[in-house]
């Protein structure tokens, strides 16, 4: 028996592409879910960034206007809720005076310390997880979404700038997450140079009670006052045999 | 009939009365679902069905461009989740936290969030701080 079958026409062609391509769209459509585009448009109603590297933001250090007063480190713990619990050896501290002694002469000077922000850190060379990065811009952070606590970083660090969370945190900023199991240190108030202002430990150093001993700017910028200011004097970097290059500057020491 | 006899139809009585009364309890589902309190405005940032299922995503997405890009002040913000629905909390003293809405799902769907450990649920009229 021959079956003679009738050509199909144009019509039940297209119907049976259309079944076809409108079922590979319900596909694509399942599998790229709606918040992971494959090219996402940038974000209109963004605020601020992304942030590049035509900017490299510094604080320069005037060590001889700086005395025994604590601002910076007040200002700092306000901005950024953290505190110690009496427990010096383990306690978070984001940034801490220091007092140099010179033995022969017995003169003594103050300065504060933090994370210097290196063009170069140790702290993002030796992080398994990538969570200690350099922004684009110069500012060295930890991501705490991928940090595991390992504490590689505090290791690597020169300058002792970073903290390890030891318990749990209830108070924090909403603007300055903070948690039990993750390592911190100085941000340069990210939260408020991405909205134009300057960090919390250079304006309380410019306002009444502070000594006006800090300056905070961009480096990349010759016109800048941080610039200018370097260019006037001769500056010290701190551990500069290292070459990491740091972007806290310091003047007298 | 004997003793034995009469304790097993005592038994079966009260099997029955029981089923009676557990099945239709058991087809209605052991756990309630979650009734969720309509947040501050009109609509949410995207459809209710699309936060439902990916709400994780977008929160995961904007906080890697805002940590390492320092793009500020974008759409699927936590900080704008907490301000619109954050509600009365009796576990931190009544101070308006997002806690109880998130926890309402996330307590019957079993999945733990990190989300609080580090970040505040308060919203922003409950904590106090210089700036913003």
């Amino acid at each position: 028996m021959t079956e003679t079958r009738e050509p199909r026409s144009h019509d039940a062609v297209d119907r049976v592409r259309r079944r076809v391509l409108a079922a590979a769209a319900t596909f694509a459509g399942a599998a790229l879910a709606p918040g992971v585009r494959l090219i996402s448009p940038a974000p209109a109603e963004a605020a601020t960034g992304p942030v590049t590297d035509k900017v490299r933001w510094g604080i320069l250090i005037d060590t001889n206007r700086c005395d025994d007063c604590d601002v910076c480190v007040e200002a700092c713990k306000t901005e950024n809720g953290w505190h110690g619990h009496g427990r010096p050896r383990t306690d978070p501290q984001w940034i801490r005076k220091v007092t140099l002694h010179d033995r022969q002469t017995g003169a003594t000077h103050d300065l504060p310390l933090m994370c210097v922000h290196c063009q170069y850190p140790p702290c993002e060379d030796v992080c398994p997880t990538g969570a200690s990065f350099r922004r684009a811009d110069g500012i060295v952070l930890v991501d705490k979404h991928t940090c595991i606590g390992c504490r590689y970083c505090m290791m690597a660090c020169p300058y002792k700038a970073r903290s390890f969370v030891h318990e749990d945190v209830t108070d924090q900023k909403s603007y300055m997450p903070r948690g039990k199991g993750t390592v911190e240190s100085c941000t340069m108030c990210v939260h408020r140079v991405d909205s134009g202002r300057i960090p919390a430990c250079v304006e309380a150093c410019g306002g009444t009670d502070g000594k006006g001993a800090m300056v905070f700017g961009d480096l990349n910028d010759p016109e800048s006052d941080i610039s200018r200011e370097a260019g006037r004097h001769m500056v010290t970097r701190i551990r500069a045999d290292l070459g990491l290059d740091p972007g806290v500057l310091y003047r007298g020491i | 009939m004997t003793g034995a006899g009469r304790f097993i139809l005592a038994i079966a009585a009260v099997a029955a009365v029981w089923a009676a009364v557990a099945a239709p309890a058991a087809a209605e589902g052991r756990v309630p679902l979650p009734v969720l309190a309509a947040g501050k405005g009109d609509k949410c940032v995207e459809p209710t069905d699309i936060m439902r299922r990916y709400h994780m995503e977008y929160l995961k997405h904007q906080r890697d461009e805002t940590v390492h890009g320092g793009i500020r002040g974008a759409k699927h913000s936590l900080v704008d989740c907490i301000e619109c629905h954050a509600v009365p909390d009796t576990a931190a003293n009544g101070v308006r936290t997002i806690r109880p809405f998130c926890d309402q799902c996330h307590e019957y769907a079993a999945v733990t969030m990190d989300c609080f450990g580090c970040h505040t649920p308060k919203a922003a009229d409950a904590t106090e701080g210089p700036t913003q």
